[in-house]
């Protein structure tokens, strides 16, 4: 029942005293029946029915079996199931990166100080919606702005966002959609304190267009083909001048949170990630140049089991993806580096200190998932931006789990598990599925096109939602064991900065834009919309040519609007 | 209620205001007031305040849903003050999504309905709607045979 996707030559079966088997399961089947009676298997959210036990009859492979080489093998080697480094979590654990982002640059310093102090281990930074949709601070209800991320628009504000963190030495993830901007601004801080590129190390985040138009509408879009040759362009520029920088992170996480189950969230980022190979081979790059930095960024929800089998499914299709679709020799394409982030989804208002065992559980499934990196949520984050007391103890879990627990004395620990490696098989079976129908449809680009990746979040969210309406699906606090509303806690949620903090940011971007130099503005928007209408030059080299003379966030979108369109959702309920 | 029965089902619109775009939420409660019977106007999220209050004037709704993730119910009252201006404060708002305690005292006051808040069920919003449509409509048969 539970057979790999991948038929070939590896179901040699397993010698087992039959008859003990045989006779001890028997006997077990009866009673359990008396037990349970007909009471049917429950399935997990990606639709798997699960049983009662597993056995070597569900996974039997074995030590020296040809079976187990072929499914596990060792970490580091394909097909990387068990890890993509030979030494895993024992040699380095994990980068502790939690997001952070509110009010002004002022307000991100301090609290990225304390996050550094309490144990993070690198940058994140979430921008202002406002910035997300392409606005500058000035061209925005000021009610909204630096309520959900910091205020960020000019090279001025990232200096002080980054004042006194150690650029060059610290990873830094931006959630910085395309055209890129904020990575501009920080190479421009960067050339100002005189650090080299080449150290610049991190990620940039939300670089995944696809998963934009799929899933989270929330970012400024380029219509799909700007989207396409930008991203493009800011690979080319971090091969040339960012040897240290992930210019890609393909995002399960959008769609997951969009209500795709973890096997298709896992199917639709795949899809994602071959779309991008595909377009980068197509422009002529050795997928050797390229594949070693592409990233991805998953959900973790709590279906524990099922998203440690999600994420060591993801990893075995990747490894040979890579080296099968694409032609890839370099062991590092082939590694499945990915950032996990425990889901919202799953959080909940009723009672919300519940939400940190919620979050313990959603990140122990990603670490023992072999995740590279880890954001754990905020128990508050279902009522506001984090309280800094709340984000505090989502590190401190962290902390706990790397360093209390001995969760990262084994690699893949939960590997060799009769159900374990069974619900893997059965995960990658689904998985496949999902890449197969975007396959048939054209590839991711054509399937978001044609509203396919938005039909099944969609489909799915509404499914999950009537589960849990039935009670089908048990949230505690929720639709199970509630509270009355007067014995609920506390719940306490940040307040939007004051307005007269907000005041003053807007008049600092106002000085800014005055007193900066006007002709090398003008220069460089200039230099940027000829780069957007030839197809020769590197759209991102201006835009970081722009943000270095002091063009704004704001500017920089507008310029490129004009020049590419503007996204729409494509498809409604 | 006693009056005649409404010549067509409640009509609703759902939309999004301010800056966010997760519309997950938006999308499910759409969906659901669809299913049950209900007219339902859905925009793409990002409207302009001035344009929601145009599409509940010329679309004639009942109930004007406003799905908020982000900090975008802050506006909120910015969108009663815009409705009233255009005598349209009859239209019952209701907001879904994440709005802090503090917040839901404020809409309130501001007119605000009904908040529903993350986990409220398909039953408690499809009943509410269609109960502040029922009020809103009989409201306004009343005014026009006045």
């Amino acid at each position: 029942m539970s057979k790999r996707a991948k038929p070939e030559g590896s179901t040699k079966p397993v010698p087992l005293p039959l008859s003990d088997f045989d006779d001890a399961r028997a006997r077990w089947r009866a009673e359990v029946q008396a037990g349970l009676g007909d009471k049917a298997n429950p399935r997990n959210r990606s639709g798997i029915e699960i049983n009662a036990l597993y056995t070597p009859q569900d996974w039997p492979g074995g030590a020296g079996d040809a079976r187990y080489m072929d499914a596990l093998g060792f970490p580091g080697q394909p097909p990387m199931t068990r890890g993509i480094y030979p030494t895993m979590h024992r040699g380095r654990t994990w980068t502790q990166r939690q997001l952070i982002g509110l009010g002004v640059p002022e307000d991100y310093n301090a609290r990225l100080k304390a996050i550094l102090a309490h144990g993070g281990t690198a940058v994140s930074l979430i921008p202002c919606n406002s910035v997300y949709r392409g606005y500058d601070a000035d061209g925005v209800p000021p009610e909204i702005l630096g309520t959900c991320g910091v205020t960020v628009n000019s090279v001025e504000d990232m200096t002080i966002c980054l004042d006194g963190i150690p650029l060059g030495d610290i990873s830094t993830s931006l959630n910085d959609p395309s055209p890129f901007t904020l990575l501009a601004l920080e190479l421009a801080v960067a050339r100002r304190r005189g650090i080299p590129w080449e150290r610049i190390s991190g990620t940039s985040n939300q670089s995944d267009y696809l998963s934009h138009f799929v899933a989270n509408h929330m970012f400024f879009r380029l219509a799909l083909p700007g989207a396409r040759r930008v991203l493009l362009d800011h690979i080319e520029f971090a091969r040339k001048h960012l040897p240290q920088w992930n210019p890609l992170s393909v995002v399960g996480q959008h769609m997951q949170q969009a209500g795709a189950t973890p096997a298709e969230a896992m199917g639709l980022t795949l899809s994602s990630a071959i779309q991008y190979a595909t377009d980068c081979v197509a422009r002529g790059w050795d997928p050797d140049q390229v594949l070693p930095r592409f990233t991805f960024f998953f959900d973790i929800s709590i279906s524990f089991f099922e998203e440690v089998a999600k994420f060591r499914a993801g990893r075995r299709i990747w490894a040979e993806l890579t080296r099968e679709r694409f032609g890839a020799k370099d062991p590092r394409s082939w590694r499945f580096k990915f950032h996990g982030q425990t889901s919202g989804v799953d959080l909940t208002r009723e009672q919300p200190l519940n939400n940190i065992p919620r979050v313990t559980v959603q990140a122990m499934a990603g670490i023992l998932g072999g995740l590279q990196s880890l954001h754990t949520d905020s128990y508050d984050e279902v009522l506001s931006v984090p309280t800094e007391k709340a984000a505090r103890i989502a590190i401190a879990t962290q902390n706990i789990l790397k360093e209390e627990a001995h969760l990262t004395d084994v690699i893949d620990p939960l590997g060799g598990s009769y159900y374990v490696e069974a619900l893997t098989d059965q995960m990658e079976e689904k998985i496949r599925a999902v890449i197969a129908r975007i396959d048939a449809a054209g590839g991711m680009y054509a399937a978001v096109e044609a509203g396919i990746p938005q039909q099944i979040c969609g489909d799915s969210a509404l499914a999950f939602q009537q589960k849990v309406d039935a009670g089908a699906e048990t949230i505690v606090g929720l639709n199970k064991y509630r509270l009355p509303p007067e014995a609920d806690m506390e719940r306490e949620a940040l307040r939007p900065p004051p307005r007269r903090i907000i005041e003053a940011q807007i008049k600092r971007l106002k000085r800014f834009k005055a007193e900066r130099d006007q002709d090398a503005v003008r220069r460089a928007l200039d230099a940027l919309a000829r780069a957007a209408q030839s197809a020769d030059e590197n759209v991102f080299e201006k835009v970081v040519e722009a943000a270095c003379a002091g063009v704004t966030h704001g500017e920089i979108c507008a310029g490129l609007r004009k020049a590419y369109g503007f996204g729409q959702p494509l498809i409604v309920p | 209620m006693t009056h005649s029965k409404p010549s067509h089902p409640p009509r609703v619109l759902v939309t999004k205001i301010g800056l966010d775009g997760h519309d997950r939420g938006s999308r499910v409660v759409a969906a659901f007031l669809r299913d049950a019977g209900m007219d339902v106007l859905y925009t793409p999220p990002w409207q302009e305040i001035a344009q929601v209050v145009r599409l509940a004037e010329e679309e004639d709704v009942d109930v004007i849903g406003i799905s908020s993730l982000a900090t975008d119910h802050l506006l909120i009252p910015k969108l009663m003050r815009a409705l009233k201006k255009s005598g349209l404060e009859g239209i019952p708002v209701v907001v879904g999504g994440i709005v802090p305690d503090e917040d839901e005292r404020k809409l309130r006051k501001a007119g605000v309905k009904e908040i529903f808040h993350p986990g409220a069920s398909r039953e408690e919003i499809v009943s509410k709607v269609a109960e502040l449509a029922g009020e809103a409509r009989a409201a306004k048969e009343k005014e026009v045979l006045a």
